[in-house]
């Protein structure tokens, strides 16, 4: 296991390598640039923000530069639209606001979805299981970007409840809103996925063997049934966890939280080269690393995976 | 001693204009001095050389002060600069600057701007505005920008602590309606070199405006605390200040009335709902953009929009009025100038389209677009190019609509911002969006973009035109030379008008101070109070 443990953070190391260049690369050959806009800049003018910035450089230099001061200085560079901040300091102000909904909204789902998968999974076909279904249908066809403005006039306007937006690490208030509106479509998707699962196990073998040897159905339920039926779930939840805790660009907008996950369409969008390759640096660490922890949670749950 | 600093404050006030605005009879200030703001998004630089949007300057303009500022109309009034003199070239301006400190205690000095104008210019710091030491036409300007010349070769010098003086390369009548940008303020040498980049941050930001910056989550809030060290403190009344971003306009909208924030912009369409529903809050006034199709008339642009017979029937077909009635829906108008209508000082040139009905310029299109030999066997084909909007789709989809039936087929042709910006300044598009905003309140403004060496992406080129603007330059009576500047327009079409932009908002009644009249919408916190509901 811990040979796995280390041959596939070795492989980590080239994958993120890859992942920078390509990133690098296709954001370079994108029209348009950091500056322009819609008056364009003189030339010279646009010639000492590009050496400023050092985008007169050929390409690798620039790539190579790149990787140096993440390796040895643990720089990201300056970001290109926010002059006074570094990309260091853009992602640390963001990624704890997306971490912290993010991560709520993971544990909501999570316990929610499973809940709901795994009672329905028990009463099948009976109004237990239909409103199981009806529920996470209906919050899987509800948009987050329907819902959050919906949540804002009713909790913000009519009932003047909770703050419309914004944020705040010390008032739980500003929290409830943005884990809401994003952990709903996820909390369908896994109550979805543990129902079939569980139904499939529940009919398999070993659940009848237990059945006949007259264990209690709560017992046949939670040690038997619920472990391999979260096989699916768990593989379903390692990319889901990254992109729920690295921020969703709607949640962002509509609740203006000054999180990660709008910082990374807007930098596309800027072709604020050096933030987007920031959070694109963060997003695929957590990615490879998720997937690891998910790989290695599988021979944990499944004694027949061995590595 | 005391009696002689009361008197002295006594005369101060009465010699010099009444600054911030104040209270009328009768309006009773409520407890909360606070005015809580939308930003649409978060403020990009907080550093006045390297500021380059509307947002940052709302913003810059609480925090520190120019050599002037301007009064509720736009109109300049004295900032720092107590007064001025102007030599009899027009050449050199001198100013003197009155007793103010920063809000560290320090007092100002005509260094302070010495310094923060030749950071603007020197390439290292690399300031996306530094043309605009260049459009003030300030001497060496260019030539510091290239590199060619050390910064402190700029045209501005303090002669002594508090007096300044700059040295133009040419008359320059709009010089003094320069100043009062964000670009043109003074800056502390001293905190901007002791922490570099960082020195906008709240714990170190120094500056020496009505408010000081008291935090900034950016992306999320800003609040600006009122300045006790600030020259005019006294009067300002306004104790605290917050803009609060919020990224979309309809949420916006719904936290302005769930009583969040007490000013913000009203979504396209919802203008006539509102000012019914809510008179006394739904405010529409001109703002100065003016919003344009721009005609390629380079070389990489299509055969057909180099007969000008077709540029004119573009120009005919558009019903302006159906846009600007049907489509915006708040308060803009119709655009048969460049020239924004409510520019101080500028009348548009009487006749030309403007005064025909939509019917008569379809017919003078249908036969003018005959004559240049197209028609229903031969329908001209062009590609209209737009950025992501919602607003700028419906336009392009209207536009598709009323040349229609003048036989002009239009692919639409939606991209990214960026890809647009891209293609308008490689002139690789046929008809393209476009929008420009004012920078200051006078003519030129508008009319210099589409000068041979101007912005004009669409590469029109016109001699008289070009000779027109050179002579307004320095003119005593610019009216008739903008006037035929804009019939040269009319004439040639390198750009089909559209209309001229309003700024509609919601605006809680209570609070007071916020400028109708200016143009540019440049407003100053500390002229704002809010009475008690």
């Amino acid at each position: 296991m811990f040979a796995f443990v280390l041959r596939r953070l070795a492989v980590a190391v080239p994958t993120l390598l890859l992942l920078i260049v390509f990133s690098f690369v296709l954001m370079h050959m994108a029209p348009g640039g950091p500056f322009t806009g819609e008056r364009a800049l003189p030339p010279q003018v646009l010639a000492n923000l590009e050496a400023q910035y050092g985008l007169n450089d050929p390409l690798w230099q620039q790539i190579w530069n790149y990787l140096y001061g993440i390796v040895v200085h643990f720089d990201f560079g300056p970001s290109f639209v926010y002059p006074d901040r570094s990309v260091n300091q853009l992602i640390a102000a963001g990624f704890p606001v997306t971490l912290t909904y993010g991560g709520l909204s993971f544990v909501a789902a999570v316990v929610l979805g499973v809940s709901l998968g795994v009672v329905a999974a028990i009463w099948h076909n009976s109004w237990v299981d239909y409103m199981a279904v009806g529920i996470s249908i209906g919050a899987q066809v509800l948009p987050n970007f329907v819902m959050a403005p919906l949540l804002v006039l009713v909790f913000t306007l009519w009932y003047r409840l909770l703050p419309g937006g914004g944020w705040s690490f010390t008032d739980p208030s500003f929290w409830i809103m943005p884990v809401i509106a994003l952990a709903t479509s996820y909390m369908a998707s896994i109550a979805r996925i543990t129902r079939s699962s569980m139904l499939e196990v529940l009919g398999s073998n070993h659940i009848r063997t237990a059945r006949a040897k007259g264990m209690p159905e709560h017992r046949v339920i939670i040690r038997h049934a619920l472990k391999p039926a979260m096989l699916p779930v768990i593989s379903y939840l390692g990319p889901v966890f990254v992109s729920m805790i690295t921020g969703s660009v709607v949640i962002d907008i509509y609740f203006s939280t000054g999180g990660i996950g709008k910082a990374f369409v807007d930098s596309a969008l800027n072709r604020d080269y050096a933030v987007m390759m920031g959070v694109t640096i963060l997003v695929g660490a957590l990615t490879i690393l998720f997937n690891l922890i998910v790989d290695v949670l599988y021979a944990w749950i499944d004694p027949k995976i061995r590595y | 001693m005391t009696k002689l600093f009361a008197t002295t404050a006594l005369i101060a006030t009465l010699a010099m204009p009444a600054y911030a605005i104040q209270p009328a009879e009768g309006e009773t200030l409520a407890e909360n001095q606070t005015y809580t703001y939308w930003l649409l998004d978060a403020i990009k630089s907080l550093d006045p050389a390297k500021n380059t949007d509307v947002e940052g300057s709302d913003a810059l303009r609480s925090l520190f002060e120019g050599l002037m500022i301007e009064d509720a109309s736009g109109a300049m009034v004295p900032g720092m600069a107590e007064s001025h003199e102007i030599s009899d070239d027009q050449l050199t301006y001198t100013f003197k600057l009155r007793d103010a400190n920063w809000s560290n205690g320090e007092p100002v000095t005509a260094e302070d701007f010495v310094y923060a104008w030749q950071r603007v210019v020197n390439p290292e710091t690399a300031s996306e505005y530094a043309w605009y030491m260049e459009l003030m036409n300030i001497e060496n300007a260019s030539a510091v920008v290239a590199g060619e010349m050390a910064p402190d070769q700029l045209g501005v010098r303090a002669i002594d602590d508090k007096t300044l003086e700059v040295t133009l390369s040419k008359p320059t009548p709009y010089f003094l309606n320069t100043l009062s940008h964000t670009t043109a303020y003074p800056v502390p040498r001293a905190v901007v070199e002791e922490h570099g980049d960082a020195w906008t941050q709240p714990q170190n930001l120094v500056g020496n405006g009505a408010y000081t910056l008291a935090s900034h989550n950016l992306g999320v809030e800003i609040v600006f605390q009122k300045n006790p060290e600030y020259w005019d403190a006294e009067n300002v009344l306004m104790e605290t200040v917050r803009g609060v971003t919020v990224n979309d306009n309809n949420v916006a909208l719904t936290r302005y009335q769930a009583g969040e924030l007490d000013r913000v912009q009203i979504p396209a369409g919802q203008f006539p709902r509102l000012s019914e529903q809510f008179p006394d809050q739904a405010v529409s006034v001109p703002y100065g953009c003016s919003y344009a199709y721009v005609l390629n008339l380079s070389e990489k642009g299509p055969e057909a929009l180099k007969d000008q017979r077709v540029r004119e029937a573009l120009a005919l077909g558009l019903n302006r009025e159906v846009i600007v009635d049907q489509v915006l829906q708040g308060g803009q108008r119709p655009a048969y100038s460049w020239t924004h209508w409510a520019i101080n000082g500028f009348a548009a040139p009487e006749g030309g389209m403007a005064g025909m009905s939509q019917e008569e310029r379809m017919a003078r299109a249908r036969e003018l677009l005959a004559e240049a030999g197209y028609g229903p066997d031969n329908p001209l084909k062009l590609q209209l190019q737009y950025n992501t909007d919602d607003s700028h789709r419906l336009l392009a989809i209207a536009a598709q609509q009323f040349w229609r039936p003048l036989g002009i087929e239009i692919e639409l042709n939606n991209v990214e911002w960026k890809v647009h910006t891209d293609r308008l300044q490689n002139q690789d598009f046929e008809v393209a969006r476009y929008a420009w905003c004012a920078d200051y309140n006078e003519a030129s403004t508008f009319l210099d973009w589409f000068r041979t060496d101007g912005y004009n992406s669409g590469k029109w080129s016109n001699e008289e035109y070009d000779r027109l603007l050179a002579e307004a330059a320095t003119a005593e009576d610019t009216t008739p030379l903008y006037q035929r500047a804009e019939e040269i327009l009319a004439e040639e079409v390198p750009a089909v008008f559209v209309y001229h932009y309003a700024k509609v908002d919601m605006i809680n009644p209570a609070i007071k101070g916020l400028p109708r009249e200016n143009l540019l919408n440049t407003w100053y916190a500390k002229d704002l109070y809010r009475t008690a509901e």
